[in-house]
């Protein structure tokens, strides 16, 4: 598939803004500034990258506790997102819902989630308003290795089989359900768990942008087209912990450095357009620098940014009460 | 204005709210039944008790949505339904099956106003059976509403007759907030007049069906009428007793409750659910913290034991509050002389 | 003997039956059946099941009939052996008649005159309609905010000899909620429909209140069709309103509220009882209800003053008229009954309020008995 400049050029400032944003935040959290719990997505940016470049707005996504990738991906922006983490006023959800509950409804990004296996199945209830609006729309729920042994994603292939819905399950296989490792605790294999409901399924390495492209837009257009869900199952890695002060003892050494060296998809991306003269590398350099900027100004920007009131405790929980 | 049923009154509700505005959606498990059966007929049940019954002829696959047996699947599409746009009334059948998507509910549908900063609108209804009296056990029977109503972002509703549920269910309908919406499985064929327009009721402002000097009986859901009955028998006597059903749990009207009991000086609670952590204990603790130099005599609760509901008919009928027993916590409060005055 | 005879029961499906239709016998009565063989269809408020012989024999007897609806355990039928006598069938079936009582048997009410519905135009209004006779018939026009219980101490006295009629104005009651632009002349014109539809072609007509506005407009518009006007307590004579009661009838959404309200409209305030204020608050839940009263409130009574002046149409009229007022009156000021012509009398009645047709019924059913001989 032929990919357009411009797709292309956003897609790696997206990617690359989702590595610096972690890589950045990684640095942040040891100071103690961030509270509460931050699940890095560095290494997994192509994943998140490749697929929502075949959405729009009026697409739906859910996302996991592991969100910021997701969540820039589809178009929030950095500075609330940051803000957020922070625990600031200005986040995108005014500081109370922190790094696993970033959401902006406005663009379709309903969710970061902190239960495991929480979106699936409010995927299926997004594709069925899609499918009942008519608005042309598609909803894609990325879940783990570890959401994919949840009775939740399981009812939720069924569901969207039985009711036909417009619906994508990216299942991010990391090989890790936060210390247990999914050769462990998955049994079988996603590919025949798609088997078993009748649903297609496609897969593809996780730390290709271009693979990952090509995969999701055959994917998507399938359920755009009517023609019931499918499972994209991508293949990846996670270069940090499950959280952050995981110290991931449970993995062999070298296996991180391995991953770093040999699949980081900004290196991979950064080859394939050079060796297919796709790009010009100095664009890319353009955009990396751009990029530090605007993490380095969001950092400051949420650093100076006002706490939440008192009054903020009890406001927003319910539309009326 | 006609007489009927609790169950029609719910139908009604439902049907009009779904003929005036086409984002009103259904699901649940065989609220039209029969899909897929070998006999081709696809409106065969209308629910396990027939509440949604002519709804998916009427309005047809589009809008009527029979789900598996997969709670954790369909009530969570309800609730990421009605983030995106529709608003789906979802049957969860017997409010027991809640174990297997509280989740759902707790986590996701309650919490997206607050954790997404107020930028979220999630207009849903859960609709579920609750309450003893039909033999239907332990895992059939039980009045879960304290359950709901323990966690902030959801509204609950718990109807105590048919022209209560109608206009109940309209408003649950229209709310902006995410709605529990709970029917006594015992009243489904109770009847009295329901009009036959659109009507709503507003949530947390509570119905005085008596009104009495004495005592004031505090009862939800099916046990209102047990209220009634016993102030009915109790006036014969003498003694007289606003009886308040608060029609919501979330939010609970809570001035009205104090008014009352100011008025009054004494209190009953009549709930029918398991008795730690319920609304009997809820409004008691309400009372006694805002409203102590009224009391006359202690709060009084009727409430079932602290044990599941049982099956045999004999043990249910020990198990749930009654009219006979609301009425001797009444007379009990009333007969109540402190020990020793204060000098 | 009994042993040898079965009854067929009406079953209990599933576990909210209470009662069942019997839609069919699919035996006819003198036939073998085996058990288990379905006898009949029952229909219940979810389903429709065939239902199974509980035993086999001869279908001596079909006690339900098609298309009966019977309590659960209610006997359907008889099973025996051709060997029982019909002597014995009959006193089987007497007993188990006798033994079996059943609560939703006894569904005999009196047979009261209900309300109607009848369609004006695009308009459902609901009509209580009472007595017959030759004298001319009585039309009842209620005011903001009530409805044709209003009348329920007066229609019924002026029914003796006559067709006496009242109606929920639109926006009211059980009437459709669309009051269209919410003036007098607007329901005047609704009223004149009406009357076309029941094909009455003159009748006196008793205005309340708005009511009363609106039977002034009818005779400015239809004189031909109103024999003679009794207004009580109307708007239209003067331009004041008690205000603090049109908006709190509107605003007032709890039972507490709006019976302050509504003690404004009766001098005996006992009168305001707990099934009126309900009443009431049901009815402003109806949709469309509180913005059509809203409409109602915004054309008559523009800046807190009456809007129509329809003195002129009171001294010009050429039937006889009257004026009944209570003298208490809190919403509208009995004052506005003076200087009229000395040939419409005026009753003023003591210690009376906004509501005289409830509060000295007996007064005001005695001038409108006089007015309309």
């Amino acid at each position: 598939m032929q990919i357009a400049h411009d797709i292309l050029l956003r897609s790696y400032r997206s990617m690359r803004t989702i590595r610096d944003f972690e890589e950045r935040l990684h640095v942040e959290f040891a100071t103690g500034e961030i509270p509460g719990f931050v699940h890095l997505y560095c290494g997994e940016e192509a994943s998140a990258v490749g697929v929502c470049a075949h959405l729009s707005d009026t697409d739906t996504i859910a996302s996991t506790h592991r969100g910021h990738g997701h969540c820039i991906a589809k178009g929030v922006g950095v500075e609330g997102m940051m803000a957020e983490i922070y625990g600031r006023k200005t986040g995108v959800c005014h500081g109370k819902g922190g790094s696993m509950h970033i959401a902006d409804l406005s663009l379709g990004m309903l969710g970061a989630n902190g239960i495991v296996g929480g979106g699936p199945p409010l995927i299926c209830g997004a594709a069925l308003s899609h499918k009942v609006l008519k608005d042309g729309g598609v909803a894609v729920a990325f879940y783990g290795d570890g959401a994919s042994n949840e009775g939740t994603t399981l009812e939720s292939l069924n569901l969207a089989m039985v009711w036909q819905l417009p619906a994508v399950f990216v299942c991010e296989d990391n090989g890790y359900g936060e210390a247990t490792g999914a050769s462990y605790a998955c049994a079988g294999t996603q590919k025949a768990r798609a088997a078993g409901f009748g649903m297609p399924y496609f897969d593809c390495d996780g730390t290709d942008f271009f693979a990952v492209h090509e995969a999701a837009g055959q994917a998507i257009a399938h359920a755009r087209a009517g023609h019931g869900p499918v499972m994209l199952h991508v293949h990846l890695a996670r270069w940090y912990g499950h959280f952050e002060g995981d110290a991931m003892t449970y993995r062999a050494n070298g296996e991180v450095a391995r991953e770093r060296a040999e699949r980081d998809c900004l290196q991979k991306f950064r080859t394939h357009v050079t060796e297919t003269s796709l790009l010009d590398l100095s664009a890319l350099d353009d955009i990396d620098t751009s990029v530090k900027d605007e993490i380095e100004a969001a950092v400051k920007a949420a650093k100076n940014a006002p706490l939440p009131e008192p009054a903020d405790l009890q406001a927003d929980v319910y539309v009326s009460y | 204005m006609s007489k009927k049923s609790f169950r029609q009154a719910i139908n009604e509700a439902l049907r009009q709210e779904m003929q005036r505005d086409p984002r009103v959606i259904l699901m649940g498990e065989d609220i039209a039944g029969g899909q897929g059966g070998s006999a081709g007929v696809v409106d065969a049940w209308g629910g396990v008790l027939g509440v949604t019954k002519g709804l998916y002829t009427e309005f047809g696959a589009e809008r009527v949505f029979d789900t598996p047996i997969s709670e954790a699947s369909y009530i969570g599409a309800a609730v990421g339904a009605a983030a995106t746009g529709l608003r789906p009334v979802a049957e969860l059948m017997f409010v027991d099956f809640v174990g297997c998507c509280l989740d759902q509910i707790m986590n996701q549908a309650a919490k997206f106003r607050y954790m997404f900063g107020g930028k979220a609108r999630t207009p849903l209804v859960i609709r579920a059976m609750y309450g003893a009296g039909f033999n239907a056990a332990a895992q059939h029977s039980q009045a879960l509403y304290p359950l709901f109503t323990h966690i902030p972002g959801l509204k609950v509703v718990v109807p105590s007759s048919p022209y209560e549920a109608k206009g109940l269910l309209i408003e649950a309908i229209r709310d902006d907030d995410p709605v529990i919406f709970l029917e006594n499985k015992v009243m489904y064929d109770d009847e009295e007049e329901v009009p036959d327009e659109p009507y709503s009721i507003p949530f947390g402002e509570a119905n005085l069906t008596r009104e009495g000097d004495d005592v004031t009986i505090v009862a939800f859901g099916r046990m209102v009428n047990f209220a009634n009955e016993a102030a009915d028998r109790l006036e014969k006597d003498g003694i007289s007793c606003t009886v308040i059903d608060p029609r919501t749990t979330s939010p609970l009207d809570s001035a009205t409750i104090l008014e009352c009991v100011e008025d009054t000086g004494r209190l009953v609670i009549v709930d029918e659910s398991s008795p730690r952590c319920n609304m009997a204990t809820d409004v008691a603790a309400l009372v006694a913290e805002q409203a102590f130099d009224a009391l006359k005599a202690p709060i009084r609760q009727v409430v079932p034991p602290h044990t599941p509901v049982p099956f045999a008919t004999v043990l249910e009928k020990l198990y749930l509050p009654d009219a006979a027993r609301i009425e001797s916590a009444v007379r009990s409060v009333m007969a109540y002389k402190k020990a020793k005055q204060d000098a | 003997m009994t042993d040898l005879i079965t009854p067929i029961t009406m079953p209990k499906f599933g576990l909210a039956m209470t009662e069942g239709k019997i839609t069919s016998w699919n035996i006819p009565s003198g036939a073998q059946v085996e058990a288990g063989q379905e006898i009949a269809d029952i229909e219940t408020t979810k389903i429709t099941n065939g239902y199974e012989s509980p035993a086999s024999g001869t279908l001596r007897r079909q006690i339900a009939t098609e298309g009966e609806t019977l309590p659960v355990g209610a006997l359907l039928g008889v099973l025996a052996e051709p060997a029982v006598s019909d002597a014995d069938i009959d006193a089987f079936i007497a007993k188990f008649q006798a033994d079996f009582s059943s609560d939703s048997a006894a569904d005999t009410q009196a047979d009261h005159a209900e309300p109607i519905m009848v369609s004006v135009g695009d308009l459902t209004l609901r009509v209580q309609e009472a007595g017959q006779g030759d004298a001319t018939p009585v039309l009842f026009i209620h005011g903001f905010g009530g409805d044709l219980g209003n009348w329920m101490l007066n229609q019924n006295a002026l029914s003796t000899d006559r067709r006496t009629v009242s109606f929920d104005l639109p926006g009211h009651g059980g009437s459709s909620k669309n009051v269209g632009d919410g003036t007098p002349a607007g329901f005047a014109a609704t009223t004149a429909a009406l009357l076309d539809k029941l094909e009455i072609t003159s009748v006196h007509v008793v205005g309340h209140s708005l009511g009363g506005a609106i039977a002034l407009e009818l005779a400015k518009t239809c004189p031909q069709k109103v024999a003679s006007l009794s207004l009580i307590a109307p708007a239209g004579l003067g331009q004041g309103i008690n205000m603090d009661f049109i908006d709190g009838f509107i605003s007032a959404d709890r039972r507490k509220t709006l019976e302050l309200v509504l003690n404004y409209l009766v001098h005996d305030k006992t009168l305001i009882s707990r099934k009126m204020v309900e009443d009431i608050i049901r009815f402003k839940r109806l949709d469309g209800a509180l913005q059509g009263l809203q409409t109602i409130a915004k054309a008559c009574f523009p800046n807190g003053r009456q809007a129509e002046d329809l003195r002129p149409v009171l001294t010009s009229f050429a039937g006889p008229a009257q004026i009944i007022w209570g003298e208490a009156d809190e919403i509208i000021s009995p004052n506005d009954a003076r200087n009229l012509p000395d040939t419409i009398p005026v009753t003023l009645l003591p210690q009376t309020g906004h509501m005289p047709q409830l509060e000295k019924a007996a007064d005001v059913n005695a001038a409108l008995i006089k007015l309309a001989k």
